[in-house]
């Protein structure tokens, strides 16, 4: 018997890339921007994805590598006039560097005790950056106009930006696919179920939690310099805000943690949910205790997300939506 | 950095370590009881500065007999998030009761923001101050500690001196055994989780007679609790207590020697660095 996998890597992409393709084939500016923030949020929720929902480890403070990555990035750009895609790869570098060295001590911590620790280290970071004064200190960092002269003007910039946000994203979703189809992805899942069971079996848990960190922290760095590059202005309370990391956990769950469409599909209906919201007058006081409840029915009922209760209530599609 | 202004500088921070211990103690209460890391417990104590706020402006009532009904609202209310966000997920692991409780954290800031917007508001109470060579005390903050403490003893009396006190040191024991025993666990949950929440909203009570504050203040003493909580040890009330105290000295104390904008810095480093070598807590609470 010939099995056949269902192409749902291939297929994911294209849909992604159609996605993006369609506010520059409709030339609107606006749908643009709220593309540019999903995509970002499609890699915050996947890479957070990768240590969460498969190794078992609740990062709440992984927003720490966006922050630093914009903040890397963006030093690069302003003070050595470094071009923004080398400034992105030279600033992911040592963000994922800083998640090697953290990541080794704090993921001997389990359960409630890592999480705090990830929490705690955002904020050691967001308040030591609001006193480091070669980044500015509390009032931030900003672009002279004149830097996105190099590429053509801030509109060709914002271009580039969005195009490179859309590849992240997409690797960032690729990476996820292919580490949950590995023996590495296998190792990590093993550890999420049961640590002390995955040492029995040979497999190195020290070793394998911290690689799987190092990549989840890899992304969200690239798209911190992407945002603060289009963003022209970095400073701490918005390069590390707890608030958007909790909320890149909320899309994770919402979609289904431990799949790999979960997080999108997650990031893509709170996205959606949250613009609804604003521009509703009559909800736009209401929309984060409406925000939530969503999360909290969601918690209570659907544990398993969306995407994750599709494939308990219909195994048919297990063999398409991973 | 001058020694004149160290002692001022260490009462001041110890007075308030007492406000800050007492949050802390309902925070380590949820989780020695229950295992859950209260997200709630923030707003929880901006609710107790606006329960305060609503009767005394409203009302003209004492900012100390608010004080009483913000920790009596405290109990049903935690009794009421108990069973709406916590009771059916209680043997969950940590990332479901982690979000539960935030999903209430979310929906506390959204009410409370829409209701009372983000313009700062201060309880404007003075009680005179006491003083002499170089240290003041404002009757404000005396009679905060005093009442830090004797919300501490009450907790006390109520956890070592009462049947149902017992009952919670059962549970939080061993949950199973408890119910062996013939306590109703859920009921012992549901009371715990209204006491450490009533705990938050009297410190938060006591807070909004020092500081002016608006619905996101929670956040900075959430934070500030999880941090004592890791030095007194989590599931350890009277290492929350001492916890405070040390973090209270120490944000007074440091401040004469180091910028104030450093001072968190200092306080996250060493909330990282117990987490990382010692995790039971300084008091090496129960493991």
């Amino acid at each position: 018997m010939i099995r056949v996998r269902a192409p749902f890597l291939p297929a994911l992409l294209v849909v992604l890339a159609v996605v993006a393709a369609l506010p520059l084939a409709v030339n609107n500016n606006s749908l643009r921007e709220e593309l540019f923030l999903m995509f970002m949020l499609i890699t915050l929720a996947s890479s957070i994805n990768i240590i969460m929902g498969y190794t078992g480890y609740v990062s709440f403070g992984h927003i720490v590598f966006f922050g630093l990555g914009g903040y890397f990035a963006f030093y690069l750009m302003q003070n050595f006039n470094a071009h923004f895609l080398v400034a992105a790869l030279a600033g992911a570098i040592p963000a994922s560097a800083i998640a090697l060295v953290i990541g080794v001590p704090i993921l001997r911590l389990r359960g409630a005790y890592f999480a705090l620790a990830t929490i705690g280290i955002n904020e050691a970071m967001r308040t030591a950056i609001n006193n480091f004064e070669p980044f500015g200190g509390a009032v931030g960092m900003f672009f002279n106009f004149s830097v996105y002269d190099t590429y053509g003007g801030a509109r060709n910039a914002a271009l580039l930006a969005y195009g490179v946000m859309v590849v992240v994203a997409l690797a960032t979703v690729t990476t996820s696919y292919l580490i949950r189809r590995s023996k590495f992805g296998l190792s990590l899942m093993a550890i999420r179920e049961d640590q002390d069971v995955a040492m029995v079996v040979g497999i190195d848990p020290a070793r394998a939690k911290v690689v799987a960190y190092v990549i989840s922290s890899f992304f969200p760095a690239l798209a911190g310099a992407t945002f603060f590059f289009k963003n022209g202005i970095i400073e701490p309370g918005v390069a590390f805000d707890l608030l958007r990391s909790i909320e890149s956990l909320v899309m994770c769950v919402l979609g289904g943690t431990g799949t790999v469409a979960g997080p999108i599909v997650g990031a893509a209906l709170y996205e959606w949910l949250r613009g609804f919201l604003i521009t509703t007058p009559a909800l736009a006081n209401f929309q984060l205790f409406l925000a939530g409840l969503l999360l909290l029915v969601v918690v209570l009922f659907v544990t398993a997300g969306l995407v994750g209760w599709l494939r308990n209530r219909y195994p048919v599609l297990r063999a398409y939506i991973q | 950095m001058s020694v004149d202004a160290l002692v001022p500088s260490a009462i001041d921070g110890l007075m308030l370590g007492f406000v800050y211990g007492l949050a802390a103690m309902g925070l380590t209460l949820i989780f020695g009881v229950m295992r859950v890391i209260n997200l709630s417990h923030g707003p929880v104590i901006a609710l107790g500065m606006f329960v305060v706020y609503v009767l005394f402006t409203g009302a003209g009532v004492n900012p100390y007999l608010g004080l009483i009904a913000a920790a009596g609202l405290g109990i049903l209310f935690g009794v009421a998030i108990y069973f709406v966000a916590v009771d059916r997920i209680i043997n969950a692991p940590e990332l479901t009761t982690l979000l539960a409780t935030y999903s209430v954290n979310l929906m506390i800031v959204g009410v409370a923001t829409s209701v009372f917007t983000t313009t700062p508001r201060a309880v404007d109470i003075s009680l005179g101050s006491v003083g002499g060579s170089g240290v003041t005390i404002l009757g404000t903050h005396a009679v905060a500690v005093a009442i830090a403490i004797a919300g501490a003893a009450l907790l006390y009396a109520i956890l070592f001196r009462t049947r149902i006190g017992k009952s919670i040191r059962a549970v939080a024991n061993n949950r199973a055994a408890a119910e062996l025993m013939g306590i109703d666990s859920r009921r012992v949950l549901a009371l715990s989780f209204g006491i450490g929440t009533s705990l938050a909203m009297t410190s938060g009570a006591l807070l909004s007679t020092l500081f002016s504050f608006t619905p996101l203040s929670g956040a900075t003493y959430e934070v500030k609790s999880f941090v004592i909580v890791v030095l007194g040890g989590l599931g350890n009330p009277t290492g929350a207590l001492v916890g405070g105290i040390v973090l209270g000295l120490l944000e007074g104390v440091s401040t004469v020697f180091i910028p104030v904008s450093w001072v968190p810095v200092l306080e996250y480093v060493i909330f990282i660095a117990i987490l990382l070598v010692r995790p039971t807590g300084l008091l090496g609470a129960r493991a």
